[in-house]
């Protein structure tokens, strides 16, 4: 029997304890195909960071299933490649370093590691700043070296918390179109949680809305817009459409049952 | 399957496009240089530390030139440096000198020493940091100066009691800035440590110290500065030799050139270590960004 890259079913997850109690998922059901690029999207406090912690293994859950390839999991792992919000390179150490400390954690002799890091860099069109510390970089080359690392040590699947969210608009949009590209040249299993509609459907072959109080799974899109994707998809009218229905979506499931 | 991928034509936003290059410096628009916060030229500062310092040296020199102090009081300027000078040909300066940074130094180290990794410790524990920190918290209140008596009911007048002095001075506060440095370390560097599924050992040697080391840094400087006043402390009350003790000889003996001329000695020696300590860590951490 085959099993969906990522399985997610079933999962439950509160904060506290007692009266304190507060549940933030309930009912979590989302498989990921092979090589599908699955956005979760809601309102703040809808809880997809949180999930998306729980399916890096930084979080741990209450009740539910979740498997890659079938296998459960128990703690973060080198099988997944996570790139956070936050910049989180370490500022003692170049760009190139930056990228063989994941490659050495995972087991790579030192011109292994250097090959790869180096062909990275190549990959999201940083080749001149491998020597290049941290405080020397914008935003969005961080966030670029953060990609290539997760992407360097060949994790399963890539998990994305707004990995954008701090850059400015039009840095945003070219590591979107960058990201995009190498998703579609090399392929991989994304789970990409971004509070950006527009983001989302230029991203995804599918989209999740999340709702709030407490967070679930309200409705999924299937993203049918044809790929390669460029930057002037954003303007045509199916583009327009799917992304009006998401953001109206996601206003449906914003609104707290008890305010419905 | 990713890296084996021919070289792809640039995309639109070269490395060095608009929005990807280094962070614009500053904006060059004028701003009213007396503001809440607004920069001055590094020579005007200078200008104005300097200034400050030559109106009371000034002040001094006159006080003491018109006798409107007696010089057992306020010796001029003039007695100061001619009696430091005296001491220094004379070999005392430089006994109390060695004697004194002998003792700062092994003090410091010591206290040093244990309160970095209890610091790391307690700071990364959240079981470490409640059997320690509240200890340490309530040691802390208590004055160095109240132990001053026991240290010499425990250790005599030996140099053991000055370490042990600069240790109570110094070892508490260290510890507990020092968990507070590594508490601030990113959570995400610790999660990103998590992801590559680096075990715990490794993720603080790895990441959380090295994240840590600048604050570290910071508060060992900042300590050093303390040190040296519970140094002198413990020489004024029971030493044979030192900085501190010759203060006290020196009251006896109405020595007030020489009183003032060591208390500025100290200061002199105070300023130097905390520059050089801050010298010293701009070039270490100088790729963080640390140096302002």
């Amino acid at each position: 029997m085959s099993f969906p890259k990522l399985r997610i079913a079933g999962l439950h997850k509160s904060f506290g304890t007692g009266a304190r109690r507060t549940e933030v998922l309930r009912d979590i059901n989302l498989d990921l195909a092979d090589n599908e690029f699955v956005s979760l999207v809601g309102t703040s406090g809808c809880g997809k960071s949180t999930l998306l912690s729980i399916v890096a293994g930084l979080q741990d859950f209450d009740a539910g299933d979740l498997a890659i390839d079938g296998a459960p999991i128990l703690k973060p792992g080198l099988d997944r490649g996570v790139v956070f919000q936050s910049y989180t390179l370490l500022p003692w150490l170049t760009a190139q370093q930056n990228i063989e400390f994941a490659l050495k954690a995972a087991g790579h002799d030192r011109s292994t590691c250097r090959r790869i890091a180096l062909e990275h860099l190549d990959l999201v069109k940083l080749p001149h700043s491998a020597n290049l510390y941290p405080s020397e970089l914008s935003g969005g080359m961080k966030q670029r070296v953060a990609i290539a690392r997760a992407l360097s040590y060949r994790p399963k699947m890539l998990l994305m918390d707004e990995p954008f969210g701090a850059l400015d608009a039009l840095t945003r949009h070219q590591m979107q179109e960058l990201l995009t590209q190498i998703w579609e040249e090399h392929r991989l299993t994304v789970l990409f949680v971004t509070h950006d509609v527009e983001e989302a459907v230029y991203l995804s072959d599918r989209i999740a809305v999340m709702g709030i109080g407490p967070g679930r799974i309200m409705r999924t899109f299937n993203v049918d817009i044809e790929r390669p994707r460029r930057e002037e998809v954003m303007e045509s009218a199916a583009f327009m459409d799917l992304q009006r229905n998401v953001h109206k979506a996601i206003r449906e499931a914003s609104r707290r049952p008890e305010m419905a | 399957m990713v890296a084996e991928m021919p070289d792809e034509p640039a995309i639109k936003a070269s490395p060095s496009g608009p929005a990807t290059g280094p962070v614009a410096k500053q904006a060059t628009r004028r701003r009213r240089s007396s503001g809440i916060g607004a920069p001055i030229a590094r020579s005007r500062f200078l200008m104005i530390a300097v200034a400050v310092f030559a109106c009371l040296g000034l002040a001094w020199w006159v006080a003491t030139g018109l006798e409107l102090v007696k010089p057992i009081f306020l010796p001029s300027p003039a007695s100061v440096a001619t009696q430091l000078g005296k001491l220094w040909a004379d070999g005392t300066l430089l006994l109390d000198l060695k004697a004194s940074i002998y003792r700062i130094s092994i003090g410091f180290l010591i206290a040093s020493a244990l309160a970095i990794p209890i610091g790391v410790l307690i700071g990364s524990f959240r079981a470490w940091e409640a059997a320690i920190e509240p200890l340490v918290d309530f040691i802390r209140y208590m004055p160095v100066v109240a132990f001053v008596p026991l240290s010499i009911l425990w250790s005599g007048t030996s140099d053991a009691q000055k370490f042990l002095i600069i240790f109570i001075g110094t070892f508490f506060q260290q510890v507990l800035m020092i968990m507070d440095n590594v508490k601030r370390v990113p959570a995400d560097f610790v999660g990103l440590g998590r992801t590559l599924g680096l075990p715990d050992r490794k993720i603080l040697t790895r990441i959380v110290v090295p994240s840590a080391l600048p604050g570290i840094w910071d508060t060992l400087r900042i300590s050093l500065g303390w040190a040296w006043t519970w140094l002198v402390l413990a020489e004024l009350v029971a030493a044979t030799s030192g900085l501190g003790y010759r203060i006290t000889v020196s009251q006896r003996y109405f020595q007030t050139n020489t009183i003032i001329g060591y208390i500025l000695l100290l200061g002199v020696l105070g300023l130097i270590t905390d520059q050089v300590m801050k010298a010293l860590g701009k070039v270490l951490f100088r790729q963080e960004g640390h140096a302002q």
